[in-house]
Order: C-alpha cells, then structure tokens, then sequence
C-alpha cells in the first residue's frame, strides 16, 4: 500500500469505503452478544460447531490421535451415520442421529501441545473463528485447567477429556466446565483396599512424581490412602515431565530401603521409567525380606502397549477397558473397532462419552445455551456409557461411577489384551465431599 | 512529522494504516468460502500479531542495532505477565497498572540479567542469557509454585507464586481491592480500559465478508504503533548509532576509551522492558501466565521472527512476529478432513495422494513448513522479508519506466 499515486479510480474506491464506514451502524452487530439467542456463539443456520482441541504433538500425542478417532466416531454417530454405537444403550433417549437440536454436527480440531498457552491460544481461534458451541479434549490436567479457565471467561462449555487430576473439578472447577473421567483420588481409594490385600500393610514406599499438577495430586491421593493402610512412604520425588531417561531417578531406589515403588507418571513418562525400573532388575529384588513390587495409578492400553512385556502382574487403576462386557463397552468397541480396526482407549471412550452427554443435555434443555446444558447436566443420572450407573454430581461437576482396577496381564492374548480387570470398586466406596478440594463453581457464565 | 525523516514518516503512516486495517486485510476471503481457512482476522490472532510484532521490535534494538545475540528473552516476557497478572489479583482489572508494573519489574530483571551478561560477548553471552532464562522457567516451574499458605490454608498463595505449570490464574476470591472481586452474576471481571473490555468487539457484515472490530486488538495496537515509533527513535539517535558502533566493532570502540558497556547495558535493559510489556498485554487480552512462556523454545521464536523479518531493519521484526504466528495459529489448524473438502474436485487416487503430500506440512507438521521457509529466507534472502520486499518493488520500480505510457501504469506501483 503505497501512499503516492491518487488515481481517479482509487480516490472513488476511498471515498466508498468511507462511505460504507459512515453507513455501517446499520450493520453493526454486536459479535460477542447476538442480541436475540442471549449466549455467545448461537447457532446459526443449519449446523452446529464443537471444538476438539488434543494433543497432536508432544509426549501425549499418542492419547491425542486416539481422542481424535473417537470425536470423529461421536460427530458420526449423532448425524445418524455408522451404527449409532452407544446412543443406543445410552439411558437417555433424547438423542436420535438427527445431529444435535436438529443441527448437523460439525467440527474443528487443534492442536494444544500440552502446552496451557498454545491450548488457549488453539481454544480461542476456535470460539472466535470458528464459532464453535463447545470445546473438549485436552490430555494433560494442566491444559484441561487453563481451558476450562478460558472457557468460563468466553461463555462456552468445556467438556473435559482426559485429566485425571483432583483439581480440574476441586480447587480450579468452573461452572461451565464437567468432567467425565474419574481422578486421583478416585484412584487411591481403588486402589488401597487391594494392594493392601495383595502386598501387606507393612510396607514402604517410594514415589517417582511427574513434576506437574496432576502428579501432584496422584501422589498426594495415593500417599494418603496407603498410609491409611500402614504403610510407609520412604521418599518423594519429582522428575521432569520432559525427562524420558529415568536411570539416574531409579538407582537411588534402591539404596533407599524402599520395597514399593510408585510411578506417578503417564503415557511417555509411565512407558520410559517402568522400562528403566525393570531393566535395572527392581521387580526380581527382594527387600526387607519381600519382593519389589511396582504400581502405576493411573493405567493406560496406550501405555500397557508402549511398556511391552514390562507391564506383567503390575497394579493400577483406569476408567475404563475395552474388555468390560456390559451392553454399552461392547456396542462402543464394536463400532470404533469397525471403523478404526482395533479397539479404544480409555481417553477415547471419555472424548465420545462426553461428546454424546453434550450433546443429550443440549437435547433435553432444548438450547445451546451453557446455562441450559449446565442445568441439564447438574445431578444428572445416567447408564449405559460403559460404566455403570453414573452421577453427574452438581456442585464440582464430576462425574460418579465405579472405578476398575488393573493388572498387566500375565500371558495376553494379543496385542490389545493387555490389562485385566482385578476389581470393579464401586461408585459409592470412591465419593467424597464435593467439598474437601476448595476452590469455586462459580455460575455459569453464557457470554452475552 | 514527529522528529521522523520523510521515509521514516512513510514508513510509520504505513505501519498505522495497516494496524488500523488489519481486520480488513487479515479477512480477504468471504466467510463461507472455502479460502476462509486462512482468514486471520479473528481477535485472538490479531492481538498476537501486534504483541509479538512489540517483542519483536524490542529484541531488535538489542540485537539489530548491538549485535548481541539474547537467548533468554522469554524470562522478561514472563516476569511481565507474571507481574500484571498480579496486578489483576491485588489491585484491580484495569491495564494500565498492569503494563506499568511489567513494564518496571521486567526492566528491574533485565538489569540484573544484564549486568551479569553482558560481561561476556558472542555466544557466551548467547549462552548466558538462555541459562538465565531456563532458570527462570525452572524457578516458575516449581520452585515458585509451592504452596505459600500452608497445606491447610486455601488462599491466594496456595499455588505458590508464579502457579506452576497450570499457570497463574485469577479465582473468584481475589481481592482486586481497587476493583470488585466478582461481577454481578458471579463471574471472575474481564481486563478492561476504564471500563472498555478487552473482549469487546463488534462485528461488521459486509455481504458475505465479516470484519471483526476488537477492543483488546486497537489497544494492544495503539500501544504497539508507540513501541514502534520509540524504536524508530531510538534508530536514528545518537544513541542507536552508538549501538550500531558496538555492532560494527566493539574492540575498536573500546581502545578509543569508550566504555560501551553502559550503552549495551541500557539497550538490553530497553528491550527487556519491551518484552516486559509483550508479556503484560499477553495476560491483559487472555489473563493467564504459564512457565513456558519462558522456555527457551519461546525465546528461539523471537530470534527466529527477527530474522525470518529482517534483523536490524524497522518493520522487520513486526512482519516476521506476523509470519510465525500466522503459520502457528492458521496452518496447524488444517486437518485432513479439511484437505479433501479441498481436493474433492479430482479423481480419487490423485486426491488420495494430493492429501498424503500436503498433510505432513499442515496440521501438527506446521513447524516443518516453518523450517523450510526460514532455511529458504535465510539462504535466498539473508535481509528477511524485508529484503524480498525490496526486491519485488525493484521489479516493480523498473516495470514502472517501461510502462508508464499504459492505461492503468499507475496502478501496478501502488499494488
């Protein structure tokens, strides 16, 4: 743009900028308020726009690609496309394949590199490009907590993926954001009763801790429900979430007198420092006349792959598995398998749950509104998604439901068969006071 | 006008015009069609061009006019969000106290920083300053996050300082004593000018083209066309050609009996603080602050985008902010699904193939068409896009001789 060289013809384009400038009160509309639907980015037209923000790089682009397959599953499913998967089992029956409120579903992905700043960056371009009604995924609770933060600024809803973390829903819960997968608490109080049945009360335990927020939590939840049961924790400590060679965090383990060692670590990190720990020979050791036993809290298919032959007769706990037999699991594995030709993990199955429980509750308030889906959503009971009866509990927005215990397999079947199921604790034994996390709800916020 | 020389006026009115039109020309593509994927007239993306195109500038005057190469310059863009994100949580949600004390603080950090660093050139110094920056970042990480209440206490300290890697973020039991803590409908306030929210924005409908007007982005421009004007000042002073001496031959300036610490010393600390207010209007528009904003991946960007633009040159650095951000936030938003709406148009083995050739440089594999561009700049055009600029109105210049006896031959040098 150069300013010499006035033409007549360029002066007359000026002058009609001006003028449309001057003219364009007329149309003027507020983008952030549309007057009459009274909630930031109301459908317009015949379609409807849900932002799938995961981790497509990174040390959990891995959880990422498979939430990706199972929200392009979902959007499939509620146009009326494949066979309908777990809407059919689903308890509520307001969903019919006719899209959402009679709106054709469509998408748009980003990519949040695990990274808060590049997650809100990816969140934002879609609430203000793209439109989108609602954002979901994440596979790292620092990034599902940053967004969730954005999303209740903005007005939209937040459907949290994979965070694990007791803060998502404790201390940083926010009114527009909900979260179906189960958290580090959950997981201690799983886990506690059978550990203490398979390896004793009178034990010592040392922890290696992924240095974030979810590790964090995972440590704390597992240290207090262990030491309930008598046992002993020898140390703590923190290992970069960037760190993939563990060595120099194992061999102190085994001077420390420790005959347990607890690996708060996912995906990437879980694969690499159980690899390490049992290449340095831990589990053939026997301490204080016992043998070494390892425990990973929070399980993955993702990770049980990704360790190989390491993961056999090691305790853990995870939302969900494809080998559960109720109706809801085997219709979910059933189509994901056909489309994709192998079954989900568990981050799939919450990104489609959490998907369809959207896309019910919008049904069933008859609005986009995120005061409506809040309102549709608070103590909402449903079954059929795969793990029993569940509770959309109102005042942190968690979901309650039973929680599996797992154990690497000892003799798999195939590549896929790699965890069994130990115990299904029930839903009532893992619920806590909505209270005991601090931090807020707020109320929910439609952005206009 | 304002001190400048005439080209350097030009320069400016050009500058401001495309500030001012940026929501026009960053939307060329009407909103229904397929092109409109490479829109970037939405406000998020504007704003991150005019905040990066201000930490751009600001490292420019340290290592276009001195020549010492900063590795760590994403520390004081940290210390400035940091520092305003606390002025958000203490004080109140109006900006301008926030980007003073951003401002301040990381200019009081970079003097620290660069007392220590600058006693070494080179890549020593290079060295020096990403040590810092990393210990920053190691320092927010963890260090600063620990809980500072006690474990029993749910106050404001409970995630520490600095918030670990969740980042720093307002709750709703802020005291924000200037402010109010809550809003009436028991939302957290939005950052705001005197009451002018950053989020404000109003669209404008032009049949199939929309333009959006954002409050945040023509504050966040405003400022920058201020940083900008301070730099080019700062150029053409007797202090900037002391620094351009320093560039040019350090040894020699020094045996004359010039001490030129004092003047290396003053421009880190200047372009400190322009990276102090980058980070303070970061968290103004989008009031979080992560550690790794102070990694040293984002203190590579910077260099990068100074010299994708061209280093030392003035609008350099704003149109190389411009590119990376571009790509960051545009090309790695391009799925598959995307790709064969694209090619839906040609047989199916050849849109098959078509998309299995794109896809790896779109998507999730956006920094790989990032590298290949600035392998590409850096080898033909080792000026930076500047350098391409002025090459193409060369073209131009010369066509315009030829072809002026043309009808429309005023047209093409105006393009």
């Amino acid at each position: 743009m150069s300013k010499s060289n006035f033409t007549r013809r360029g002066l007359l384009k000026t002058s009609a900028a001006a003028g449309g400038a001057l003219a364009a009160p007329t149309f003027f509309s507020n983008a952030m308020a549309d007057g009459h639907a009274g909630y930031l980015n109301a459908p317009q037209g015949s379609s409807v726009t849900l932002g799938f923000n995961v981790p497509q790089s990174g040390p959990y682009a891995d959880e990422g690609a498979d939430e990706l397959r199972a929200y392009e599953l979902a959007v499939e499913h509620l146009n009326g496309g494949g066979d309908g998967g777990m809407m059919n089992t689903f308890s509520s029956k307001a969903l019919t394949g006719n899209g959402i409120l009679g709106k054709k579903v469509e998408y748009v992905t980003g990519d949040t590199q695990t990274k808060s700043d590049a997650a809100r960056a990816s969140a934002k371009s879609m609430i203000e490009k793209d439109g989108a009604i609602m954002i979901t995924g994440g596979s790292s609770s620092g990034v599902a907590v940053a967004v969730q933060a954005l999303c209740q600024e903005a007005g939209i809803i937040f459907m949290a993926g994979l965070t694990h973390s007791n803060d998502t829903t404790g201390k940083d819960k926010k009114a527009n954001g909900f979260r179906h997968f189960f958290n580090s608490y959950m997981s201690g109080a799983a886990l506690a009763p059978i550990l203490a049945a398979n390896y004793g009360t009178d034990r010592n335990a040392y922890h290696l801790t992924a240095d974030y927020n979810w590790g964090y939590t995972t440590e704390e939840a597992v240290r207090t429900s262990t030491e309930a049961l008598g046992w002993n924790t020898v140390a703590a400590v923190k290992t970069p979430l960037t760190q993939t060679d563990f060595s120099s965090y194992i061999a102190p383990v085994l001077q420390s007198g420790a005959d347990v060692l607890v690996l708060n670590h996912y995906g990437g990190n879980m694969v690499n420092s159980l690899t390490n720990a049992v290449q340095f020979g831990l589990r053939a050791k026997e301490v204080n006349g016992k043998n070494f036993e390892i425990i990973v809290p929070l399980y993955s298919r993702l990770m049980a792959k990704g360790a190989g032959a390491n993961v056999k007769g090691i305790f853990g706990s995870t939302n969900w598995h494809w080998s559960l037999q109720d109706e809801g699991s085997k219709a979910f594995v059933k189509s994901f398998g056909t489309k994709y030709g192998f079954p989900p993990s568990q981050a799939a199955h919450t990104c489609y749950v959490q998907t369809l429980l959207y896309a019910d509750a919008a049904e069933r308030a008859g609005t986009f509104n995120p005061c409506g889906i809040d309102e549709a959503l608070a103590d909402f009971q449903f079954d059929g998604m795969g793990n029993g009866p569940t509770l959309y509990r109102a005042e942190d927005h968690q979901c309650f439901k039973d929680v599996l215990v797992v154990k690497g397999k000892e003799n798999p079947a195939n590549e896929f068969d790699l965890l069994e199921i130990v115990e299904v604790t029930p839903a009532a034994q893992v619920t806590y006071d909505a209270s005991i996390f601090g931090g807020e709800l707020g109320t929910c916020n439609p952005g206009a | 006008m304002l001190g400048l020389s005439a080209k350097d006026t030009r320069l400016f009115l050009i500058v401001i015009a495309m500030v001012a039109f940026a929501p026009f020309l960053m939307n060329p593509f009407p909103t229904d069609s397929a092109m409109a994927q490479f829109n970037a007239g939405y406000p998020d993306l504007m704003q991150r061009f005019v905040i990066f195109g201000i930490f751009a500038i600001g490292f420019n005057i340290l290592f276009g006019l001195t020549g010492y190469l900063s590795f760590g310059h994403a520390a004081f863009l940290g210390v400035g969000s940091y520092a305003a994100m606390w002025v958000f949580k203490l004080l109140g949600m109006n900006v301008l106290p926030a980007l003073a004390l951003s401002i301040v603080l990381s200019g009081l950090f970079a003097v620290v920083i660069g007392y220590v660093s600058l006693r070494r050139s080179g890549i020593y110094f290079s060295i020096l300053t990403l040590a810092f920056a990393m210990m920053s970042y190691a320092l927010a990480y963890s260090v600063l996050a620990a809980d500072m209440d006690g474990p029993d206490q749910q106050g404001m300290l409970q995630k520490g300082l600095t918030g670990g890697e969740t980042g720093l973020q307002l709750t709703l039991s802020d005291p924000r004593v200037l402010g109010q803590s809550t809003t009436a409908e028991g939302n957290i306030p939005v950052p705001n000018l005197f009451g002018i929210e950053m989020r404000d924005a109003t669209e404008l409908v032009l049949g199939n083209w929309a333009f959006t007007f954002s409050a945040g982005y023509y504050i966040a421009g405003v400022i920058m066309l201020i940083a900008f004007y301070i730099s080019i000042r700062i150029f053409r002073s007797p202090f900037g050609l002391m620094l351009q001496a320093i560039k040019t031959n350090q040894t020699r300036l020094n045996y004359t009996g010039l001490n030129s610490r004092p003047y290396t010393l003053a421009a880190f600390v200047i372009s400190g603080m322009y990276a102090g207010l980058a980070g303070g209007l970061m968290v103004a528009m989008d009031p979080l602050a992560g550690p790794e904003r102070m990694f040293w991946t984002a203190s590579g960007e910077v260099v990068l985008m100074t010299i994708l633009g061209g280093v030392g040159t003035l609008i350099g650095p704003v149109l190389g902010a411009g590119a990376i951000k571009y790509m960051e936030n545009i090309l790695s938003k391009i799925n598959k699904d995307t790709l064969y709406e694209w090619f839906s148009f040609m047989p199916d083995g050849l849109e098959g193939l078509l998309v299995t050739m794109v896809y790896p440089f779109v998507g999730k594999g956006w920094h790989l068409t990032l590298g290949i561009i600035f392998m590409l700049v850096v080898i033909f055009l080792p000026g930076g896009l500047v350098e391409g600029g002025q090459r193409i109105r060369g073209l131009f210049g010369r066509k315009k001789k030829t072809e002026t006896d043309t009808p429309d031959g005023a047209k093409s040098p105006a393009e």
